[in-house]
């Protein structure tokens, strides 16, 4: 039986009255045109339409509202409708995505300008950000704060979303990109990085890309996986899954429809770096997940990348259409016999699609709000059936396991975390900036590859917003999975943001706080109001010069105790984490 | 079919079947909590044709609405099979051990080729091709259908041309696989299970069939009338030769109900003796001499109900019947001894026993069992059997449990009785809406913001009579006239128009309606009448919302 479609009937529909405009209609045909629209009528006594057509329409909608928002500059009752009509979703449901996502706007801006968006997150913060915006605002631009926008090694930040014209990072024009490691041997994931031509094929398998894949074909699926899962491998996303048994699992289920995903949604506040591998190693994310596909049997392959990365969203594009050309994605990848393709697919501002079941809901058209789990990813993921996700990070490490073998892989790192690892190092640190160093490695001993601290340390946060602060007596902890496990922190992404002791990390606890209370999709409800309450306790302790009341201390608990329990996601789990060690280290809430 | 009147179904199989033919049937409407499961159906993969002429709101749902020409469903089911047969897709193991028949019916198919059902149906010939596959193709497939099928006056045949399809292919006697007419009534079923058919005993044992006869005779005590009865159409006709004199109506509505009701109404006038038993006071209870306040079958009475699955189920009065209403089983025995003769047994359960004792599909279903189980599903013939949940499964039997294979038919096409002239241009197609129930009895007392009382017109048609949406507009057919609003509308191809019979009081539909009738049925083409369309001078206000 095929799995279950989702969403509600088309036919019961009543659309208001609104009409797309000439515009908005053509934005809408770039996407689907007329012909493939949920309801076709051929002729006057035919008409196809039906709930396969308009499931198969679905996963259509956010390009299609992207498109709105980018060529008209919000999107207008009319809009909707006229993208809800031509997909068959219940405009309340369309409704309902487009207001889910930070870039799509459902209000008339009441201009037609690009909008310049703005980080507010900490390393940001520490950057001067407030002055940046007030010139911002003093030229006459259109000016919106925005959460980590994923560049803090080149902090402030800017992203420009563009009306009619592409979007826009600044930075990525000026830049003259170079990675503080460069040259050194040791480097395994970023070993091409800033090498390689990244808009060419040929100069990266000049580089050996496309030999892990050959190799791939030769020894076949399962002793791909096997290596994989001999590696030690484990997802650099956070949870730090061993990728072996995750490929296993989905490989051991029954096709032909299975998925790969690359999950590029990087957004937890600090992290850069899978927008790193992706602006200039994007070829080694499509072979990667190739392999991926061969090995799990899986033919269908999804990049989901954040609407704020104009250039990797480019290079990956190249790169996929290159390898396409080239036969080595398609119906026969390199002459294996085996299928696959990848589509890339653009979020739109949301922290929360970066979880895995948040992700699929968001290419399935519907809002990204987490699913419950289990059934898990690798029986019910993308479109509820068997999918393998990852992160770039994940993936490229792939390559070296599958070349060069798993026992060589294991020659760094600890015995419980093989390899390398990559951190996103920003804040106040002399060199900013994405480092890959051995698991093992203290976090002093990262801090002095970058440097050291610019001022007198007063705190690291470790892992993002989601992570843990961490004092200076944490220098000599070694950066493993089980070292930081013990010490009651974590890796998360790679997350590395150094803080002195000028820093006002009141000011910073505040924003995290706050950055929880935005992005909490809303559908638990410990989550919804213990990050609005979590926030507002330490908006009242912020500048109070008093100490936090023993009261307000527990609420924070209590709700930290509700929030991990009995939300499905990560994001309610973690919400509090930051906050609480912050207040452990006497970062902020006591008065000296 | 194939001698007995059930659909062959379970609910719950149209929810695992693979391709569905929804043909004639506006179920999304008429039939709404069936179509939850034809929506459980389709969200899990079946592909829908919908045949209808018109883009009905079941027609939204389906993969291809197939707006076939009113009344040329068998051209399009003979198109079909015969391109199951050309293509090599006939189940040919089932057609040798099961059926009779085929090679007549193959040759009688033969002139429907794609094109010639093209012209016929209009319909685009790549479709009827398409049909074909996707029925012949699947795994499990299902036809259902309702009036668009048996409202025509050669309704029979057209069931039948749909059940050769079934026999050409397997689809039938098998889980998932079947015929399904969709009942209108919750206990439609159940009616003519117990014997209000004029030819039928209870347990659709024949009147006219001795071995049956002597059964009955021998548990009700008296001789039985050997004489198939007359059905509703027949009746018309008999009080027009002057032969019924007398006529006990319950439960229905005839003033308003059948086709050319002027006519109808004249031969009840000239009645010397109506009597009336309903729960309302209907139009046809106000012509009559007596009128017999009844209770309602769902709320208030005790006994049992007979879904279109075959389920039998209890019901059980929850409220007292208001005011002088009574029990129907109460009036008719009361009526029976003021005539000097007894019934039988008053209380429901024995009536039930007395019944399961005669009808051996119902043998099995003891009033513990109907409780316990929640009903059961006939034939249940002995009280170890657990019910069926689908007919004909002795089709796939080795040894057919020792039945005659299942005839093929063979049908010719013929359209409507009534064909379009430059007098009555406009093909008048007639309908139900989903908040109103036939003649608005029990449904014209509630208000709806979905009613629309009046005639949908096709855009073009309604620009060439210079008619737009809201006009006060004028229908008339050979029988008579009828004034109504005009609703200007996408979901009707050109030359058909559409209109409901559920506001008799407000639109007299069936004055227009043909009331030609099909004498294997005895129901009338109320889905095809020819009429012309005309505006009325002085417009009233727009739209005419009921309420």
């Amino acid at each position: 039986m095929p799995p279950r479609l989702r969403g509600h009937p088309l036919a019961d529909l009543h659309f208001g009255d609104d009409q797309p405009t000439e515009a908005e209609q053509a934005a809408i045909d770039a996407i689907v045109p007329q012909a493939d629209a949920a309801t076709v009528v051929e002729t006057e006594r035919i008409v196809r339409g039906g709930g396969r057509r308009r499931h198969g329409l679905r996963h259509l909608l956010l390009p299609v509202l992207h498109s709105l928002q980018h060529e008209i500059g919000w999107i207008s009752p009319g809009g909707l409708n006229g993208a809800a009509e031509r997909l068959g979703v219940p405009p309340a449901e369309a409704y309902g995505v487009a207001t889910f996502y930070e870039l799509l706007l459902t209000t008339d801006p009441g201009h037609r300008d690009d909008v310049v968006h703005v980080c507010v997150d900490p390393a940001c913060a520490l950057a001067d950000n407030d002055g940046l915006r007030a010139s911002l605002e003093a030229s006459g631009a259109r000016v919106h704060d925005s959460p980590c926008l994923g560049q803090c090694e080149r902090a402030p930040a800017l992203f420009v979303q563009g009306v009619g014209r592409p979007d826009q990072v600044p930075a990525d024009d000026e830049e003259d990109f170079h990675l503080p490691q460069a040259g050194d041997p040791g480097l395994r994931v970023l070993r091409r990085v800033g090498v390689v031509d990244p808009t060419s094929l040929d100069s990266y398998r000049q580089h050996g890309g496309y030999e892990a894949l050959t190799a791939t074909i030769e020894i076949g699926p399962d002793a791909v996986i096997t290596a994989i899962s001999d590696s030690g491998l484990s997802g650099r996303g956070g949870a730090a899954f061993p990728t072996g048994i995750k490929w296993r699992a989905v490989a051991d289920e029954l096709g032909p429809d299975k998925h790969v995903v690359a999950n590029c949604d990087e957004s937890e506040p600090g992290t850069f770096k899978d927008r790193i591998v992706c602006e200039h190693d994007p070829f080694a994310v499509i072979e990667s997940m190739t392999i991926a596909g061969l090995a799990t049997g899986s033919p269908h392959g999804w990049i989901y990348i954040r609407g704020e990365y104009p250039r990797a969203t480019a290079r990956l594009e190249s790169a996929i259409a290159q390898a396409r050309a080239a036969g080595l994605l398609g119906d026969d990848v390199a002459g294996s016999g085996q299928r696959f393709d990848i589509e890339l697919r653009r979020g739109a501002g949301a922290y929360i699609c970066g979880e895995e079941t948040a992700l699929f809901n968001s290419i399935e058209g519907f809002r990204g709000e987490p699913r419950n789990k289990p059934p898990f990813p690798t029986t019910h993921g993308l479109f509820s059936q068997p999918t393998a996700i990852n992160n770039p990070e994940t993936l490229i490490n792939v390559l070296d396991v599958v070349v060069d073998g798993p026992d060589a892989y294991r020659s760094v790192g600890t015995e419980r975390s093989p390899g390398t690892r990559l951190f996103c190092l920003s804040g106040r640190v002399a060199v900013p900036g994405l480092y890959e160093v051995p698991f093992g490695t203290t976090l002093g001993e990262l801090l002095d590859l970058a440097g050291g601290p610019t001022g007198q340390l007063a705190a690291v946060l470790l892992g993002g917003a989601a992570g843990v602060f961490v004092g200076p007596e944490a220098l000599h902890m070694p950066l493993t999975l089980e070292d930081t496990r013990e010490a009651g922190a974590t890796l998360g992404s790679g997350v590395v943001t150094v803080f002195d002791d000028t820093v006002d990390m009141e000011a910073v606890v505040v924003r995290i706080a706050e950055f929880f209370r935005d992005e909490s999709c809303g559908q638990c409800v410990p989550c919804r109001v213990g990050t609005q309450r979590q926030h507002e306790v330490l908006v009242e302790l912020q500048g109070s010069g008093q100490p936090l009341a023993p009261q307000r201390a527990e609420l924070i608990d209590d709700m930290a105790l509700a929030m991990v329990d009995a939300s499905i996601c990560g994001l309610g789990h973690t919400a509090a984490s930051a906050v609480r060690s912050a207040l452990a280290l006497g970062l902020i809430g006591n008065v000296q | 079919m194939f001698g007995a009147g059930g659909g062959t179904c379970s609910y719950q199989e149209v929810e695992e079947t693979d391709v569905i033919f929804l043909w004639g049937s506006n179920a999304r409407e008429a039939h709404p909590i069936f179509f939850h499961h034809v929506l459980k159906g389709l969200d899990n993969g079946a592909r829908m044709f919908c045949v209808d002429p018109r883009y009905t709101s079941s027609a939204q749902f389906s993969d291809v609405w197939v707006g076939i020409d009113v009344g040329t469903d068998i051209a399009l089911a003979n198109g079909i099979g015969r391109e199951i047969i050309h293509a090599g897709l006939a189940n040919q193991e089932f057609i040798a051990h099961s059926t009779q028949g085929f090679e007549a019916y193959a040759a009688s198919v033969e002139p429907f080729t794609p094109d010639a059902v093209a012209a016929i149906c209009g319909i685009p010939a790549e479709v009827v091709v398409e049909m074909a596959h996707a029925y012949a193709t699947a795994d499990k497939a299902q036809i259902l259908w309702t009036l668009g099928i048996t409202e025509h006056h050669n309704a029979v045949d057209n069931v039948l041309s749909l059940c050769n399809l079934a026999l050409l292919t397997g689809h039938v006697g098998r889980w998932g696989s079947g015929l399904v007419p969709l009942r209108g009534q919750n206990n439609v079923q159940g009616g003519g299970d117990m014997g209000a058919i004029p030819n039928k005993f209870p347990g659709f044992a024949g009147v006219d069939d001795p071995y049956h006869r002597a059964r009955f005779e021998a548990v009700y005590g008296r001789s039985l009338n050997p004489v198939p009865g007359w059905h509703l159409t027949l009746m018309f006709e008999a009080m027009e030769r002057g032969e019924l004199r007398a006529l006990y109506v319950i439960g229905e509505n005839p003033a308003d109900s059948e086709a050319d009701v002027l006519h109808a109404r004249a031969q009840m006038e000239s009645l010397d003796i109506l009597v009336v038993q309903d729960i309302l006071m209907t139009r046809t209870a106000e012509m009559a001499d007596v009128v017999l306040p009844a209770s309602v079958a769902w709320a208030e009475s005790n006994g049992t109900v007979t879904s279109s699955e075959r389920r039998v189920q209890r019901v059980r009065p929850a409220v007292s019947p208001p005011g002088l209403a009574r029990h129907d089983i109460d009036i008719l025995c009361d009526m029976a001894e003021a005539m000097g003769d007894e019934l039988g047994p008053r209380d429901p359960e024995a009536a039930w026993d007395e019944l399961r004792s005669l009808s051996a599909m119902h043998g099995g279903m003891a009033w513990e069992r109907l409780e316990a189980a929640g009903g059961l599903q006939w034939p249940c013939p002995d009280e170890d059997h657990p019910g069926s949940a689908f007919l004909h499964g002795w089709l796939w039997a080795d040894d057919l449990e020792g039945r005659e294979p299942a005839p093929f038919s063979v049908l010719e096409h013929e359209g409507p009785t009534e064909e379009l002239s430059e007098e009555f241009p406009l093909r008048l197609t007639t309908g139900r809406a989903l908040d109103s129930y036939n003649t608005g009895v029990q449904s014209g007392n509630y208000d709806s913001p979905l009613r629309f009382a009046g005639l949908d017109l096709n855009s073009q048609d309604a620009a060439g009579l210079g008619i737009a949406d809201g006009d006060r507009v004028r229908v008339c057919s050979p029988r008579g006239s009828v004034e109504m609003n005009a609703r200007v509308v996408s979901s009707l191809p050109r030359g058909l128009a559409f209109t409901t019979l559920h506001y008799p009081e407000l639109i007299d539909v069936n004055v227009l309606t043909n009331p030609d009738w099909d004498p294997k049925s005895g129901t009338a083409e109320f889905k095809a009448a020819a009429v012309r369309v005309e505006l009325v001078d002085a417009p009233e206000t727009a739209g005419a919302p009921v309420g």
